[in-house]
């Protein structure tokens, strides 16, 4: 099997200038009743989005008509909290490819990798910088190469590379699948049982 | 150079590095739910494979069950099916299922340590970010998404990166009415609802030695609340008498020669940490949070903190989090009117949480505008909480005992703040919703949740008790 592949993608992109954006506020609680992998992209961010009557709350970024794209760029300790993966899964399935933070929590950052989704972490201050031309020019693009490990603003220019695993980077870059892989090593899973659980 | 405590289980448990700094970890236990289980389940099922270590697997319903009537049908159709799937699973799979109302159910974190499956030295993981909470045993134990249960499920491994260390030492003895939580809540407020992120931390000085497992498990259960991966305790007699004898424990000559490997499960003397901290148990006093991430913590006493000093999206979330609260800078916690009490969740909801919460409450009544839901952490915590008669000493007080589940910590259930209300709280997210759209909640330990819940309004507990 293998997840969507990650290579290069040119794109507006979302602000969302708000920290420790916790993965309640992705997808609340109530919204994890399903047993199959569909349709979280609709209560993305719900409770930010929608008010009691569920009408479209206008000032939230979502809703903005000006905001589009497939990158979601947020404040610092993006994803904290909870460890459901459905936080990860919303995000894809409404649209965005790529999520821009300063800091990630750790859980939300793997569970991103392992569906296609590419977390890129950048300095506080390049952070400012693409919320900056967002403000300046809602249609602004941005250009993310993940072979190069570059997030471009491409209307001035700026730069910053990001770091990203070998090992993840190639699963991306190639869709592998970290089951396919753990399974094609089983000998040496077996190899280390006898070895120290007997 | 010696060895973290940390490093020396992880170490055991690398079947193999890879480039790029991930290592294919093995895991000895694997803890799971009816949450984020099914989507791995399904996984499964399309690849065509089972559950490749079945028996090193344990199922408990939690996170989306009832806490009343749990004998009825699950009255809502989607909980019902969920829990149903997830039972369904188990079975295909051959792993054991401690079902909704039997006498080993209850949250996953509390009944894997009641049963003796947690034990020094393992890895644990499961799909939920508590799973820290193992690590009072001196376990390397941590949270995982869905995604990474499928793997666990295929090949018992996991491809993890390996975290830096740190250690959080606190020293002394604490203080009158301060429990484990306000100790943990301390260290949260100081370092940061992010300060962990990208390490493992282990607690260790004589406060934190001077805990018993349960309060043990309190304290590492809300790491992941600093953004760590995980919090762990050098097991010691404390941990070894715990474990000795429970259900799963090695029993006999097995028991004692594994404490004896257990006993070289400590940080060596000359062991380097990436980052440490060293806080002083008399700077602790019971806290309360004022925002909306358990890193907006104060003592009890404190008034609520002002902007001062932050700014940019600092400052722009801090305004939204006192917004949220409805709450202004410089005001006093003491005094504050509170609607809601709840007791329970993996990180309080064990029989020492019950027992100080009883005993504070023993001769008080409740306050009647307070709704207070008690939830015992398991089935066996309810069943000792009634042999030792709490739930007669809560009845008199006015309160009443519900049945085992994650319940109110994250609302999944039925059991939801309504919005705008205030909640005292012994969960671990303050989060905006988190307790129900649109719920405050104040997190806090159990004896400030009984004298929230006598008074009516955030007390602290040391006057209201005489303690």
């Amino acid at each position: 099997m293998s997840i969507p592949k990650f290579i290069k993608l040119t794109t507006t992109a979302v602000p969302l200038p708000i920290e420790n954006v916790d993965t309640d506020q992705i997808i609340p609680a109530r919204f994890l009743k399903a047993v199959e992998r569909k349709g979280f992209g609709d209560n993305l961010f719900r409770d930010w989005r929608y008010d009691e009557q569920n009408v479209p709350v206008a000032t939230f970024p979502l809703n903005d008509p000006r905001f589009s794209g497939d990158i979601l760029v947020a404040a610092k300790n993006f994803g904290c909290g909870s460890s459901r993966e459905h936080a990860a899964w919303a995000i894809f399935d409404y649209g965005f490819r790529v999520v821009v933070s300063s800091f990630f929590a750790d859980i939300f950052k793997n569970n991103a990798l392992n569906n296609g989704l590419l977390p890129i972490q950048v300095s506080e201050d390049f952070l400012q910088r693409v919320f900056a031309a967002i403000e300046a020019d809602p249609a602004a693009q941005f250009e993310v190469d993940l072979q190069n490990q570059t997030l471009t603003i491409v209307s001035t220019g700026e730069q910053t590379s990001f770091e990203i695993d070998g090992y993840k980077k190639e699963c991306l870059l190639n869709g592998y699948d970290d089951v396919d892989y753990l399974m094609s090593i089983r000998p040496e899973i077996e190899a280390y049982e006898s070895a120290h659980r007997a | 150079m010696g060895k973290t405590l940390f490093d020396k289980v992880w170490d055991a448990h690398v079947v193999k590095s890879l480039d790029g700094g991930r290592s294919v970890l093995y895991i000895d236990r694997h803890y799971i739910h009816e949450v984020t289980s099914p989507v791995a389940f399904g996984g499964l099922k399309r690849r065509g494979v089972k559950v490749a270590r079945p028996q090193n697997t344990t199922g408990t319903p939690d996170h989306n069950v009832p806490t009343i009537n749990q004998h009825l049908p699950v009255a809502e159709e989607q909980s019902r099916r969920q829990l149903e799937s997830f039972e369904q699973n188990c079975r295909e799979h051959g792993i054991e299922c401690f079902t909704l109302g039997s006498p080993r159910h209850g949250v996953v974190h509390i009944v894997g340590p009641e049963q003796g499956i947690t034990q020094p030295g393992m890895t644990i993981v499961c799909g939920d970010s508590h799973t820290s909470t193992h690590g009072a045993f001196g376990a390397v134990a941590f949270g995982i998404g869905t995604s990474e249960v499928e793997m666990v499920f295929a090949s018992q491994c996991i491809l993890q990166p390996k975290p830096k260390t740190m250690r959080i030492t606190v020293n002394g003895k604490r203080g009158k009415g301060v429990t484990a939580k306000d100790i943990i809540l301390y260290i949260i407020s100081q370092i940061s609802a992010s300060g962990g992120t990208g390490h493992f931390i282990e607690f260790a000085g004589e406060t934190i030695r001077d805990l018993s497992m349960e309060e043990r498990m309190t304290v590492c259960n809300m790491s992941i609340e600093c953004g760590a991966r995980g919090g762990m305790i050098a097991p010691d007699e404390t941990t070894f008498r715990y474990v000795c004898g429970r259900n799963r424990a090695p029993q006999g000559d097995d028991f004692d020669r594994a404490v004896e490997r257990w006993k070289e499960l400590y940080s060596d003397p000359d062991a380097q940490f990436d980052k440490e901290y060293t806080f002083d148990a008399a700077d602790i006093e019971p806290m309360i949070t004022y925002g909306t991430n358990p890193g907006m913590g104060i003592g009890i006493t404190g008034r609520v903190p002002s902007e001062e000093g932050l700014s940019g999206s600092d400052r722009i979330s801090f305004r939204k989090a006192l917004e949220y609260m409805d709450f202004k800078s410089g005001e006093p916690m003491i005094g504050k009117k509170i609607d809601y009490v709840f007791l329970g969740s993996c990180t309080n909801g064990r029989i020492e949480d019950f027992r100080q919460f009883a005993w504070a409450v023993r001769g008080h009544k409740k306050a009647d505008h307070v709704t207070a839901w008690l939830v015992p952490g398991s089935k066996a915590v309810e069943a000792q909480a009634r042999a030792e008669g709490l739930d007669k000493i809560l009845a008199e007080a006015g309160f009443e005992l519900r049945q085992p589940g994650c319940s109110a910590c994250l609302a999944m259930n039925a059991d939801k703040i309504p919005a705008g209300k205030y909640s005292v709280s012994t969960s671990n997210r303050n989060f905006e919703g988190r307790q129900g759209p649109g719920a405050r909640t104040l997190l806090a330990g159990p004896l400030v949740a009984a004298a929230a819940a006598i008074t009516g309004m955030i007390a602290d507990p040391r006057e209201v008790f005489n303690l």
